[in-house]
């Protein structure tokens, strides 16, 4: 059976990927979020020695980012607190993208011309093909 | 922001919905367009697959197969890991328009979020992480 098309977007989808993007559009908050995604947990010491941040401001935005679910905090004691990158949200906002990614005008001109091929091969008569409206 | 939901087009084809048909459900006229090899089991629940050219390959599950009308299938979230179980669906309509076919596509489904996947990402604390995206909001809009 076809899965529900009914939007099933609440606030929530919309909340997490605007969240995921905008955490993006800061460029301190884009370099630590590479740093845990390229080379994994590290705590605010250790990208601050990456990074060219201060460790107090690196603290301050990954305080942040853990609240708002985008790292987590391993337990740890002050200071030597690990944080993670969460995928999850992550693949929220790569939904957005998918939907943006999505190219259906190219594989729909390509059957148009597809079906053109094939109708002339035995020989028939050119046809004229209309357009229709795109979106 | 509007999280897009559904992807739909229409256009007009200048021949007949039993060829667009046949181009739209069998492995040689899926191949011939749409991917560069394709296999299909033409039933609802049979699969088909796709493979291009450098690589990329998507599975799909057929789900409506209503000759030479609707046809449909689900298949992954293009850029989502593979483990990911979510799944868009797309329907193919085909009426006839004179000489030639109204094709509509529809892709729906971008913007679901399943219970048991929402559970799981974000450990049922789903209160909890709307309350703290409110207060991360609230922050980056005053930086």
């Amino acid at each position: 059976m076809p899965p529900d098309t009914q939007p099933r977007a609440g606030p929530d989808v919309e909340a997490v990927a605007e969240q995921v993007f905008t955490a993006l559009a800061d460029p301190t908050r884009r370099a630590i979020l590479a740093a845990l995604a390229a080379q994994g947990p590290a705590t605010a010491t250790d990208l601050a020695g990456r990074l060219p941040v201060t460790r107090q401001a690196i603290a301050k935005h990954l305080t942040l980012l853990a609240e708002a679910g985008l790292v987590r905090a391993e337990p740890g004691e002050r200071r030597r607190v690990r944080y993670r990158l969460r995928s999850a949200p992550m693949r929220v906002a790569q939904q957005f993208l998918a939907a943006l990614a999505r190219d259906w005008d190219g594989p729909l001109d390509a059957l148009k011309d597809h079906l053109d091929r094939t109708a002339r091969e035995p020989g028939t008569t050119p046809v004229h093909e209309t357009r229709g409206h795109h979106g | 922001m509007g999280f897009p939901d559904r992807i739909e087009r229409t256009v007009s084809i200048a021949h007949p919905p039993e060829k667009v048909w046949a181009a739209l459900t069998t492995a040689e006229g899926l191949a011939a367009w749409f991917g560069n090899e394709a296999a299909i089991d033409l039933r609802p629940g049979g699969s088909a697959r796709m493979r291009w050219d450098g690589g990329y390959r998507a599975e799909m599950r057929v789900e409506r197969v209503e000759e030479p009308r609707v046809f449909g299938f689900t298949w992954p979230i293009y850029g989502l890991p593979e483990d990911d179980p979510r799944r868009t669906y797309v329907e193919f309509t085909l009426e006839p328009a004179g000489a030639g076919t109204r094709l509509t596509v529809v892709e729906s489904g971008f913007a679901q979020l399943p219970e048991d996947v929402y559970r799981k990402a974000y450990g049922g604390n789903t209160e909890g992480w709307a309350k703290e995206l409110g207060e991360l909001a609230g922050y980056l809009d005053a930086a």
